[in-house]
């Protein structure tokens, strides 16, 4: 049997799917995040070095590298949508945008609450701060840039080449802690040939992982009823919006 | 195809010589904000010397933010853009002109003008050359990178408002090595290793600025 890769391409039939992704991700995020709040402040035992402090990795984690995995999402949504022409991947861009910075804001707040009992200050200049700020301007100028733009189609496609140029900076963030002597500690866990490596005890990778997929099905539950709400401003005027607005009435 | 190169950067800089005041502003503004620097923050000359390479060069990239405006918009209103993108010749070719054309009107002369600016903020002779090399390196980088920007917000409302939030973030590696080599000349050290990664930064930006700036012309002009 034949897979029809783009039948959910089109808006009308991605509207009804992203209406019960929505659900079931939002459930499941509301249950790992439970689970993963309970694992990180009551399972998790206390850091020998930075004692209870420490458990605000389980959000600042989390939320950096969420704000550069949407990044890259963003744009090769935004590329699909440049190169194929296809209304659903701007869409799928744009509504990722919001969620994005919204992350990196956490990534740059916690750490910042972080820093002031460790390192004894708010905020450093440092290489990976820096770029994690810049990653929050770059999200930031692809919203500004889509809602200064009246044409929908002008805004995604500008934009878009936004976003692609912008992906520069993703390797800037990661490899920061590496190419440049910074305050902000290296990796902690690292992915090898010899598979993941860790230093952190492992009932800590666990609480940190579960609370990443928290996350993760959060920024998918959020996505895909936010470009629902897209599709319905764009596509307002179409025969199938109608319709089934007719059916819901 | 080199021929078309040579042609519109002969005519942008026969334009630019036509409307030489307008030249001129972007220098003077390029002098005016960093004289104003020892006037806010008073004229110890220990901390001028400390701050002058990070004052001259945030200045340079808000001198070059504001020339970016004039790089496309003056085709655009009236209509040339839409001819150049219809030329036969390659439009990041036509782009790579018209950007050199405007690095010889807008960067070139903050990099001539830097070292009195730097001689007026107390910096030494080998600081001074340091501070020029890392403008010659990085101002046609601010060019190309600017270009993208200036192509993305043709024609949209706010345009010059916006160009810099979308433009000064992508800035922001160019000023942290041009700066950190001045610094690092002052502080005694040699400045090789940013001035690598500066003609790096340029490099990569010849080859990709002037294709990414064409993308963004082409979805401002259809």
């Amino acid at each position: 049997m034949a897979i029809n890769w783009f039948k959910y391409s089109s808006p009308a039939t991605f509207y009804p799917l992203a209406g019960r992704l929505a659900v079931w991700f939002g459930i499941a995020s509301v249950l790992l995040l439970v689970v993963g709040l309970y694992m990180s402040f009551f399972v998790a035992p206390t850091d020998y070095k930075q004692g209870e402090g420490y458990r605000i990795i389980y959000i600042h984690v989390p939320a950096a590298w969420m704000s550069m995995f949407i990044y890259f999402v963003m744009a090769c949504w935004a590329a699909a949508g440049i190169i194929w022409r296809t209304r659903l991947s701007s869409m799928m861009a744009l509504a990722l945008a919001p969620t994005g910075a919204m992350f990196t804001f956490i990534a740059l707040w916690t750490g910042s609450l972080w820093g002031k009992p460790m390192w004894g200050t708010w905020w450093v200049w440092d290489a990976r701060i820096v770029s994690e700020l810049i990653l929050l301007f770059l999200f930031i100028g692809f919203m500004a840039l889509n809602s200064a733009i009246d044409d929908a189609r002008r805004a995604a496609r500008a934009s878009g080449v936004l976003a692609i140029v912008g992906i520069i900076n993703l390797p800037i963030i990661y490899y920061s802690v590496q190419w440049w002597n910074t305050l902000h500690q290296g990796a902690t866990i690292k992915f090898s040939t010899q598979g993941v490596q860790s230093e952190m005890s492992e009932i800590m990778l666990y609480s940190m992982l579960v609370m990443t997929f928290a996350c993760w099905f959060y920024t998918i539950a959020v996505v895909m009823t936010r470009v629902r709400r897209i599709i319905l401003e764009r596509e307002g005027n179409s025969t199938w919006v109608k319709e089934m607005l007719q059916e819901e009435r | 195809m080199f021929g078309a190169l040579k042609t519109v950067i002969l005519r942008d800089l026969t334009l630019a010589m036509r409307h030489r005041s307008d030249v001129l502003t972007t220098l003077f503004f390029f002098i005016i904000v960093v004289s104003l620097f020892p006037l806010g923050v008073g004229p110890e000359p220990e901390q001028l010397r400390a701050m002058a390479a990070g004052v001259v060069w945030v200045a340079a990239l808000l001198a070059t933010m504001l020339s970016l405006g004039r790089l496309f918009s003056d085709d655009y209103a009236d209509g040339t853009l839409e001819q150049l993108v219809l030329a036969p010749q390659p439009l990041s070719l036509i782009v790579l002109g018209k950007v050199i054309a405007h690095w010889m009107v807008a960067g070139l002369p903050l990099v001539i003008m830097a070292p009195l600016l730097g001689l007026q903020f107390g910096l030494s002779g080998d600081a001074l050359i340091a501070l020029m090399i890392s403008l010659l390196l990085g101002t046609p980088a601010l060019s190309l990178i600017g270009a993208i920007g200036a192509g993305l917000t043709l024609g949209v409302r706010g345009g010059g408002v916006l160009v810099s939030i979308l433009v000064l973030p992508l800035y922001i590696p160019v000023l942290i090595f041009g700066a950190g080599a001045v610094e690092s000349v002052s502080a005694g050290m040699g400045a090789e290793g940013h001035f690598a990664l500066m003609g790096a930064i340029l490099i990569m930006a010849l080859l990709l600025a002037p294709w990414g700036a064409a993308a963004a012309l082409r979805i401002s002009v259809e």
